[in-house]
Formats: C-alpha cells, sequence, structure tokens
C-alpha cells in the first residue's frame, strides 16, 4: 500500500501561542509536530505492518506543508516509523487558508501518484478548524470518510466507525480515499533509539509549488478566500475565590450561584 | 439586501435551540432561506414561519443521509445557487463544518469556523488558540461560508412571521459517486439532559469520581444541566465519550461550567475556558484547574456535590 499521511508542524500549545505573524498568521518558534496527527501515522503503520511493512514495499510517506521548521514534524515521523518524507515549501504559501492549503495538499498528492489512502489527524492543533481533510477529498474527487475511530481495510474496500453525536456510524468507501482519524482510533507510538537512528537514513524530498504544477497566485495571502482583519489578545483568565472546605463548602457554593443569579 | 441561506440538517420534530440561532442570525443579516435536508414536520414548517423565513428549499432526492457529507455538499451548493446567497450559515458541528468544508470548494467560497458573532458586512468574528485571542475574519469572495457555534444568539421570533414559499433544488447528477456509503446507523440512548453543546450550565466529572459519576449528575439535574467529562473520565467507560469535552471532544461556553476531580490539562481547559463562570471542586489546592476558576472549592467532590445538589433542591423547595 502507498499511504500519505499528512503531519502539521504547529506551535506547541505547552507554551503561550501567538498570532504576531504577518496577517495575524501564528509565531511558529516553540513548533512540534501537531499532536493529534501521531494517530494518524499510528493508523498507517498498523496498516503497512499488518502487510509486511516496507519489505513488502509498503510506503507511510510523511507529507507536510509549510515553511523551513516544518521539516522537525517530517523528522519525527520518520523516527516514529515513516518511510520517506516529503516537505511542501515555497515562499508563496505563507499565509494559506484551508482553501488555498488543500489546494496544494491536493496537488502534492497527485504528485505522489499512485496512492491508496491519504491518512490526516482530527484537526489541527493551531487552526482547529477541520476544514483540509474534507476539501482535499472534495478537490481530489475521492471518498471522505472522517472522524474514523476505527479503520479496516481490506483489498480495495475499507470499513471505518464515525462517531456522530445522536448516532454512531459504519462507514464504506472504496480505495483510494481520504481519512481523518480521532484519537479514539489507537494509542501512538512514541518514537525508539533503534527508529532515531533508521530515520537519519530515510529520504525527506522538499518540493515547491513549481514541482507539483501549482500557480503560487492561487495559494498564500494572495490567493487566499479568507483573510484575518483583527486579532487581539484575550487577557487571561485569573483565578477568583479559593475555599477549603470546611463541610459547607456545598452550601457555600450554592451561595455563589445565587449569588451570580445562575440558579 | 443579502440573501442569507441557513442549512437545517434533520430538525425531526421540532427545531433545535442552535438552529433557532441561527434563523435569528439571518435574518438581522438579510433576507433568509433555509436549504432543508430530512422530513420537514408541521412544527418545524410553523417554526420557520415564525422566524422570518422566505423561502424553504428541499432536495430532489431523499438519500442524502445513505452517505458522508459529500451529496449534502452538493445539494445545498445548488440550493445556494438558486437562492443566490451571498452568506450561508450552518451549525459548528463536526458534519456542519465537513459540509461548509466542501460547500467552500463548490463555490469558490471562503469557509470561517467557530464563529460567535457576524458583523453587517458579513466578517465573521471567533476565538482562537484555546481562547487566547479574539479574531475578525472575512471571506474575501462573493460567498461567504460561516459556521456558528451554538450559545452566542438569542433566539427571537420575526416581529413579522412569514409564510414561506416552498422550492425544490435538484441534487446535482453524480454526487454521490465517489461518497463514502454509510451502512449502519446505531442511535445512541437520549440522556434527557440537555444538549451538552448548547446548554447554559454544565456539571463535569473528571478522574476524581472515580467511577462513580452519579454525584455528578444528580448536581447536574438539580441544575437542570448538562453532564460533561475529562478524557480520563471517558476512556475509563464511566461515562459516553459523548460528554467530553477539550480539545478533542466537544468546545462548550455556558454560563456556568462546574469542574468536578478535574486536573485541569491544556487539552481540558481548551474546551471549557470560555465558560463565563467556572467553578471547581478538586482535593488538590495546586491543581491547575484552579488558576482558571472563578470559585474554587479544596475538597472531596464526594462530600461538596451531594451537599450542594441537596440545598438546591431545599432552596428550590
Ligand atoms: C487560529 C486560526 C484560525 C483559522 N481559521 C481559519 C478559518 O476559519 N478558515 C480558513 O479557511 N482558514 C483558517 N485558518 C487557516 C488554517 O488554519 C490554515 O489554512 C491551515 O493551513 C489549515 O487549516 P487547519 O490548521 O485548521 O487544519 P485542519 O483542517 O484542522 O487539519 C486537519 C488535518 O489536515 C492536515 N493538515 C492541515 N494542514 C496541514 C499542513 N500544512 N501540512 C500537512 N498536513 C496538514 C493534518 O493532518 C491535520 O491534522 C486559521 C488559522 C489559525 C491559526
Ligand atoms: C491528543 C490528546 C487529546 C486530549 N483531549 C482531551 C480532551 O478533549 N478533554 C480532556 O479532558 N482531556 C483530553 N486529553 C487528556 C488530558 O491531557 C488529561 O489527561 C485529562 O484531561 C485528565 O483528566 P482528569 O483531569 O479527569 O484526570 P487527572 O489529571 O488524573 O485529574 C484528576 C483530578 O481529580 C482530583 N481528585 C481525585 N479525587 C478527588 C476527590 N475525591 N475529590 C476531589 N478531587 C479529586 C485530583 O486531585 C486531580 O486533580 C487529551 C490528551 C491528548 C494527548
Amino acid at each position: 500500500m502507498k499511504i500519505v499521511v499528512l503531519v502539521k508542524h504547529v506551535p506547541d500549545a505547552q507554551f503561550d501561542r501567538h498570532l504576531n505573524g504577518e496577517g495575524f498568521t501564528t509565531d511558529r518558534d516553540e513548533s512540534i509536530l501537531s499532536e493529534l496527527d501521531e494517530y494518524a501515522l499510528e493508523a498507517a503503520l498498523q496498516l503497512a505492518e499488518a502487510r509486511g511493512g516496507s519489505k513488502a514495499g509498503n510506503q507511510v510517506i510523511a507529507l507536510s506543508m509549510g515553511p523551513a521548521g516544518a521539516v522537525n514534524a517530517i523528522k519525527k515521523s520518520l523516527q516514529i516509523g515513516a518511510t520517506e518524507g516529503v516537505h511542501l515549501t515555497d515562499d508563496a504559501l505563507a499565509g494559506s487558508d484551508a482553501a488555498a492549503t488543500s489546494l496544494a495538499l491536493a496537488a502534492a498528492v497527485r504528485h505522489l501518484g499512485d496512492v491508496d489512502l491519504v491518512i490526516t489527524g482530527m484537526a489541527s492543533t493551531d487552526g482547529e478548524t477541520s476544514l483540509v481533510p474534507a476539501q482535499l477529498a472534495e478537490r481530489l474527487g475521492l471518498p471522505q470518510v472522517t472522524f474514523a475511530s476505527s479503520l479496516e481495510v481490506d483489498g480495495g474496500r475499507l470499513t471505518a466507525r464515525r462517531d456522530a453525536d445522536t448516532s454512531s456510524e459504519t462507514v464504506e468507501a472504496t480505495l483510494p480515499a481520504v481519512v481523518s482519524v480521532t484519537d479514539q482510533i489507537n494509542e501512538p507510538r512514541y518514537p525508539n533509539f533503534k527508529g532515531i537512528i533508521a530515520a537519519k537514513r530515510k529520504s525527506i524530498t522538499t518540493l515547491s509549488l513549481a514541482d507539483i504544477g501549482v500557480d503560487p497566485a492561487q495559494v498564500g495571502f494572495s490567493g487566499s478566500w479568507t483573510t484575518v482583519t483583527n486579532a487581539e489578545q484575550r487577557p487571561p483568565r485569573t483565578a477568583g475565590t479559593i475555599i477549603t472546605d470546611e463541610g459547607d463548602a456545598g452550601i457555600k457554593l450554592v451561595d455563589f450561584l445565587a449569588a451570580q443569579k445562575l440558579l | 439586501m443579502a440573501k442569507v441561506l441557513v442549512f437545517i440538517d434533520n430538525p425531526g420534530a421540532s427545531l433545535k435551540k442552535s438552529s433557532l440561532e441561527l434563523l435569528t442570525l439571518a435574518r438581522s443579516l438579510g433576507e433568509s432561506a433555509v436549504a432543508l435536508n430530512g422530513e420537514l414536520s408541521d412544527g418545524v414548517a410553523a417554526a420557520f414561519g415564525e422566524y422570518g423565513v422566505g423561502t424553504v428549499i428541499r432536495p430532489s432526492t431523499d438519500d442524502l443521509d445513505d452517505f458522508l457529507v459529500a451529496p449534502k455538499a452538493a445539494y445545498l451548493a445548488a440550493a445556494a445557487e438558486a437562492a443566490g446567497a451571498g452568506i450561508v450559515l450552518l451549525d459548528n458541528s463536526p458534519e456542519g463544518k465537513e459540509i461548509a468544508a466542501r460547500l467552500g470548494i463548490r463555490l469558490n467560497a471562503g469557509v470561517i469556523t467557530d464563529v460567535v458573532a457576524v458583523d453587517a458586512d458579513g466578517t465573521g468574528h471567533k476565538s482562537v488558540l484555546a481562547g487566547s485571542y479574539n479574531t475578525a475574519c472575512k471571506a474575501t469572495t462573493p460567498v461567504s461560508v460561516l459556521t456558528l457555534k451554538a450559545n452566542n444568539v438569542t433566539p427571537e421570533p420575526a416581529a413579522a412571521p412569514t409564510t414561506p414559499e416552498a422550492a425544490t433544488v435538484e441534487v446535482p447528477a453524480g454526487s454521490s459517486t465517489a461518497a463514502a456509503r454509510i451502512t449502519a446507523r446505531e442511535q445512541k440512548v437520549a440522556t434527557g439532559r440537555p444538549d451538552l453543546t448548547d446548554a447554559r450550565i454544565v456539571v463535569a466529572g473528571g478522574r476524581g469520581m472515580d467511577g462513580d459519576f452519579g454525584p455528578v449528575e444528580e448536581l447536574a439535574d438539580a441544575l437542570g444541566a448538562a453532564v460533561g467529562a475529562s478524557r480520563a473520565a471517558t476512556d475509563a467507560g464511566w461515562i459516553s465519550h459523548d460528554a467530553q469535552v477539550g480539545q478533542t471532544g466537544k468546545t462548550v461556553s455556558p454560563q456556568l461550567y462546574i469542574s468536578a476531580g478535574i486536573s485541569g490539562a491544556i487539552q481540558q481547559k481548551a474546551g471549557m475556558q470560555t465558560s463565563k463562570v467556572i467553578v471547581a471542586i478538586n482535593k488538590d489546592a495546586e491543581s491547575p484547574v484552579f488558576e482558571i476558576a472563578d470559585f474554587g472549592i479544596v475538597g472531596d467532590v464526594f462530600d461538596v456535590l451531594p451537599q450542594a445538589a441537596a440545598e438546591i433542591k431545599k432552596r428550590k423547595g
């Protein structure tokens, strides 16, 4: 199987995050592989391993679009077990919204050719829109199987489970397909020493917009269909009154709610 | 005047509060129309009139629910074109966002998610990076697609009710050929409590509940609240995954969020820190949840929750 896993390089949520880049984009210092994309990578690795792994010709390609630093998300994916990396990078991509991002990623997937599955996270941990997987499926004309909490592939068919608010659905599609997975699907592995050493020998291909045949005017700030016109930092929440229970804290809680007119 | 199209998916016997919020917002922005999928009950038809809807569009086929998202987006795109819509509004549910995503590609329209307010010119306001920034975003395209978070608009019927016109839109041929098929659907049992995403009050429990959500449910029922949970509690199977609040669960911003036996990890905070008032009960005074609590109680959930529930019942008589 040839599986492309989409991995995004995002600001680490353990630190304060800021929108102080050009056009209110995120500050990318202290960035990491988006936590939720580790579930996508794990799902891909499990499918490849069940089919004999890379020795049997199965490929798990980690594809990231982003500035120079995004190569770190790819390196981490290679350490965890991806077989090769692809870094789509071009100055003209800066400021891309979801529509422009999905346009560039769709072109990159087509460029890679004969892909059986594209697997993504359920959402990035910075933009958090969940728009990209659905837009990618629409652009590639492939079945969309999103928010999968289980995934099985048998020959050219896949079956997934998807939890909606009022029901739980069984979804079937033919390959190739675009799949996004939730954090319920598996328990991602950590890179081990062997994986870290092995990653050094794996290849990372760098692609520009010209390589994938995308006109720079269709992406980035100018090609995007949305623009951020303002961003203001909200004052952080501050701690209020903290009391220690002396046997009547439940009553004091109700007093507080009554004073706030919340009863 | 701008034409605003609202997508309403399978409303059942009556419109959800979040649907009424969409209709109220749509009317404030222009002439509103609805693109409906599913049955149109008498109650829902009456509500459309009360909320000033000009036209109710329905699809030419009734099999949209058999596929995952794609044909719904194709139908909605056709409906938006038929209605001449400049703005399309949808729910901010996972499926709402996905339909919006594909609709955007079909209409060459910018999509803005997680919107809490919309200006007359279509600018959407949203809070991002776990509530640390407020932003204003605008689609630069002729059509804007916006998904509205629940609980940010007060539903209000129109001053002058309407008798909506009925219209049918052809679902584009071939829109389900490349779509994933939904082959089985297991209905979840309704809890009888308010819906987590649009509840006014949420009482949430974490690992500190130690397998027993009874006290959380009792307090929730005394307050007429929805029940939420941390991932530790849902992973342990103490309560359904649907109750999970946080980065990979639901994002809620109720008037009041009561956090019980939850430490306040960033992934949990991401889903609840835009709540108006936060109350935390935790036996560890060093717990990070206290950094964002308006009222914190260092105490045992098994003492505090039942006492509070009993006191509320007493006061309510
Ligand atoms: C705070 C904030 C709010 C935003 N709001 C909007 C908005 O409302 N509308 C809009 O059009 N754009 C918005 N953007 C821009 C949007 O985040 C970027 O266009 C981004 O490139 C893709 O969207 P996402 O991060 O939301 O990804 P999602 O759609 O949430 O990502 C889902 C999955 O797609 C894959 N993926 C996404 N981006 C990449 C990438 N660059 N490389 C590899 N894989 C990737 C990953 O597997 C990821 O898990 C916003 C950005 C920020 C920072
Ligand atoms: C990719 C990813 C996504 C995630 N998404 C989410 C998400 O959406 N939502 C989410 O919540 N988490 C999420 N998590 C998990 C998150 O990191 C935390 O592990 C989780 O929130 C912890 O749950 P908790 O606070 O209930 O448990 P703990 O951190 O174990 O805290 C339990 C708390 O209960 C207190 N306590 C114990 N007994 C009592 C008692 N009798 N009375 C009072 N207090 C008591 C303890 O002092 C402690 O503070 C995610 C993690 C990852 C890696």
